[in-house]
């Protein structure tokens, strides 16, 4: 559980089955026993209408579990860029009363959120669950690259090498924390690096 | 001075019969200056002095928000009600000078939806004449459900159609015609918000199957044409001011302490905005809820009172005022 912070860092709740047409779930790793806990509260015949896109990651497991669900779609991805399209043609064609329910890492939920907030859905509206790893997408201030799965604290920058403060404000426009430089006043400064995002 | 109640000096420049219920004012500021920018869902408070008693009832703008050098309000007729809508229809004549509040919008557009799905019923159609002139001007995607009477009491459908043709349905009651409202909110593409203007038994019906079939709260918007009921008299006790008061069969406990020379703050009076929300300090009695700002726990707390709506029967009651 992400510990409580300034407002801009992202809380996350607990998945609840929602009253709705379609149910969308996108989930990595994790988060599939996000889902199984879910399933355990949801009403009869709640997954006929559900679809599930998932990202087993390296372990590989739960999909069995998610597929037992009995999903009237299910679909299994090796990352979540691989997944992304799908899940902007599932928005794209979708109708209001199609919910949406995120659960796994910080960076899955993000990009899936970034996702949902082009195609109009606001953020208060989609159900969310942290399971799994802590690692942050994180975006330099500086050259505005991208690092993915950042662990460690302070981070160095993978586009432009600069040491970074990986800060609890977060974009969920970028899907991303920021991270600024944290010896800009003397370059031959370096802080201990600790690994805290796990 | 109260919250939001900033006045402007008007004066009436027409007065537009509408249909046989429905009466349209126009009005411009008496300085000949423009009047304040507004946006669409927004209402003005309208002060009537008859006589002794002065009424203050929100009227919607329903004119363009692009056009300032008026406001126009329509106002049906309520032979049963309170009163203020026959004064303005009786007595406010091209001429007049009226005393408005700075427009308040507890209704807006949220300007981030894909599209805007539109349901009024009856008089609940004046906010979206402005709504709609907002949206059509920026290329919004919208659609209108207008439910009235008949065609005669479809006040502005006309208009409408000829402004938006098929963006605009008609249903009459006379005809037996109605909304399928399930089929409507089902095939609605993904960021529709929803807003809905009318009875509130209509509210209510749209607000259940929207909140059954899936619609987040978020995407849905609701106005209450909540004017205050009539009920029985009743004294009340204002502990801050030291004052006794009656609240009469026709007044509002608002009114009533703004009589007594008090000024709590107001937006809407009409039991939404929450701005005169007033602590109970002792009651022996029995309260009447009718307010929607308020939780039902808050209600059954008796702890607090919204008096733009809300009444009270009883021994004694002693707010904080």
């Amino acid at each position: 559980m992400a510990a409580k912070s300034i407002i801009s860092r992202p809380v996350y709740g607990t998945l609840s089955p929602q009253p709705g047409k379609h149910h969308l779930f996108v989930a990595d790793a994790e988060g599939a026993l996000a889902i199984s806990d879910l399933a355990a509260k949801a009403p009869a015949g709640f997954f006929r209408d559900a679809h599930i896109i998932f990202i087993p990651g390296r372990d590989g497991k739960h999909v069995a579990a998610l597929e037992a669900l009995n999903p009237v779609q299910f679909h299994q991805g090796p990352s979540f860029a691989s997944a992304l399209p799908r899940l902007k043609q599932t928005l794209a064609n979708a109708h209001m009363g199609l919910r949406l329910y995120l659960a796994g890492t910080e960076g899955l939920i993000g990009q899936a959120m970034q996702a949902a907030l082009e195609a109009g859905i606001d953020h208060t509206s989609i159900q969310t669950e942290h399971r799994g790893s802590l690692a942050r997408r994180v975006q330099c201030v500086h050259c505005k690259g991208i690092t993915e799965n950042v662990t460690t604290q302070p981070a160095t920058c993978s586009h432009c090498g600069l040491l970074l403060l990986v800060r609890d404000h977060y974009s969920r426009r970028l899907a991303a924390f920021q991270g600024v430089c944290i010896n800009a006043e003397d370059r031959s400064e370096i802080p201990p690096t600790e690994e805290i995002f796990r | 001075m109260s919250t939001g109640t900033t006045k402007l000096d008007v004066v009436v420049s027409d007065v537009v019969p509408v249909n046989e219920l429905v009466t349209r004012f126009h009005f411009r500021r008496r300085d000949g200056a423009l009047l304040p920018t507004f946006s669409g869902g927004a209402h003005v408070v309208a002060e009537m002095r008859d006589g002794e008693r002065t009424r203050l009832n929100p009227y919607s703008l329903m004119g363009s928000p692009l056009d300032t050098r008026e406001y126009t309000i329509s106002v049906r007729r309520d032979d049963a009600g309170r009163g203020g809508s026959l004064f303005m229809h009786r007595h406010v004549r091209p001429g007049a000078e009226m005393v408005i509040s700075y427009p308040v919008n507890l209704f807006s557009l949220d300007l981030r939806a894909r599209k805007h799905l539109m349901l009024a019923g009856g008089i609940g159609i004046t906010p979206f004449m402005a709504q709609t002139a907002q949206l059509a001007a920026e290329g919004g995607n919208f659609e209108l459900h207008y439910t009235c009477r008949t065609a005669s009491l479809g006040t502005y459908a006309d208009v409408l159609r000829e402004r938006y043709d098929r963006r605009v349905r008609l249903y009459h009651d006379d005809r037996d015609e109605r909304i399928e409202l399930d089929r409507l909110l089902s095939s609605q593409p993904l960021g529709t918000h929803l807003y809905v203007c009318g009875p509130s038994g209509m509210i209510d019906w749209v607000r259940d199957r929207a909140a059954a079939l899936g619609w987040p709260a978020e995407t849905v918007h609701f106005e209450h044409f909540a004017a205050p009921q009539p009920g029985a008299p009743f004294d009340v006790t204002l502990a801050v001011s030291g004052k006794t008061i009656r609240v009469d069969e026709q007044q509002s406990l608002l009114e009533a302490i703004e009589a007594a020379g008090v000024d709590p703050p107001y937006l809407c009076r009409g039991g939404v905005c929450g701005q005169c929300e007033t602590n109970v300090i002792a009651h022996d009695g029995k309260f009447i809820h009718n307010d929607h700002w308020l939780s039902e726990e808050e209600h059954r707390s008796c702890r607090k009172i919204m008096p733009c709506v809300s009444r009270f029967e009883g021994r004694s009651l002693v707010l904080e005022r």
